[in-house]
């Protein structure tokens, strides 16, 4: 295993023990705090605040460097412009994520909880992710043409 | 709106919260990377050389937490109330949303946000703004 690989282990490990303790990977709570006109429970809010209010010091420190402490490039991305596809598919996003409750990283950590439920959404969400490249593959193909 | 005071959990929230920064600050100092999800798995999906090691190992770190916290405690309540087609078509839309959007709770969310990105911001204000509004169809237009 290179050393790469090692650190980013170590990196989706922290993450996935920060949304069980955080309560992200119960979709009830999710549910519960996205639930504005029932019993609010804003605990997820803060999990936003905690998560960014140690991220953003590094990411400070980052924009005046143009490596990682490892001496590598950075893949940060440069992007500044707003365009329809961000707006959209942020869009659709949340109305995912309020179908079940479950987004990207906790589903994946449910999964590892042994959860069938989660096995079923992970599936389902890498067959939308390629559903999504096709579509791309063929809109690439068609603008060539 | 009414809080639900009894279901509230501020610490766990807070230092998980505070968890899940510090991984995506070890992954941006350590790997130079951004810790979205949605993108890591994507990316992994559409595989380019020396792309998708780092991808698989923290894929691979995500899976496992549940087993590393199991050495210590017992995991906490996961309760999946939502039906089978229902988790089959949110997984469907969260899939190519994400992809479509370049990003989820965690790229957009977490990352973007510290890193002050006005992309990242609006992606965010917009999928809270339909995770609201969809709850709100769902639990109490159709459902009540």
């Amino acid at each position: 295993m290179s050393r790469s690989m090692l650190t980013a282990f170590l990196a989706g490990l922290v993450f996935g023990v920060g949304l069980i303790l955080s309560g992200m990977v119960n979709p009830a709570k999710v549910l519960a705090f996205l639930d504005l006109a029932g019993p609010w429970d804003p605990s997820l809010a803060l999990v936003m605040g905690g998560a960014i209010a140690v991220a953003l010091p590094a990411f400070l420190f980052l924009n005046r460097r143009t490596q990682t402490v490892f001496a590598e490039p950075l893949h940060l991305p440069t992007r500044q412009d707003i365009d329809a596809r961000l707006i959209l598919g942020s869009l659709g996003f949340g109305v995912g994520w309020g179908l079940a409750g479950f987004c990207p990283g906790p589903a994946l950590v449910a999964v590892g909880a042994l959860k069938t439920e989660a096995l079923v959404f992970v599936i389902a969400m890498l067959g939308g992710m390629g559903i999504f490249e096709l579509i791309e593959r063929r809109s690439k193909v068609s603008k060539k043409a | 709106m009414s809080i639900d005071w009894s279901a509230f959990t501020p610490y766990s929230a807070l230092a998980g919260g505070a968890l899940i920064g510090l991984a995506a600050a070890l992954l941006a100092l350590l790997n130079g990377r951004i810790a979205g999800i949605a993108g890591i798995i994507g990316g992994a999906l559409n595989p380019k050389s020396g792309e998708v090691g780092w991808r698989l190992a923290f894929i691979l770190g995500l899976l496992l937490a549940p087993a590393a916290w199991l050495l210590v405690s017992s995991l906490p309540e996961v309760r999946i109330d939502a039906s089978y087609p229902m988790l089959i078509l949110a997984g469907l839309v969260v899939g190519i949303s994400t992809r479509y959007g370049a990003g989820c709770t965690s790229g957009h969310g977490v990352c973007g946000i510290s890193r002050l990105s006005p992309r990242s911001i609006i992606a965010t204000v917009a999928f809270m703004a339909t995770g609201f509004l969809t709850v709100f169809v769902i639990r109490h237009l159709i459902g009540s």
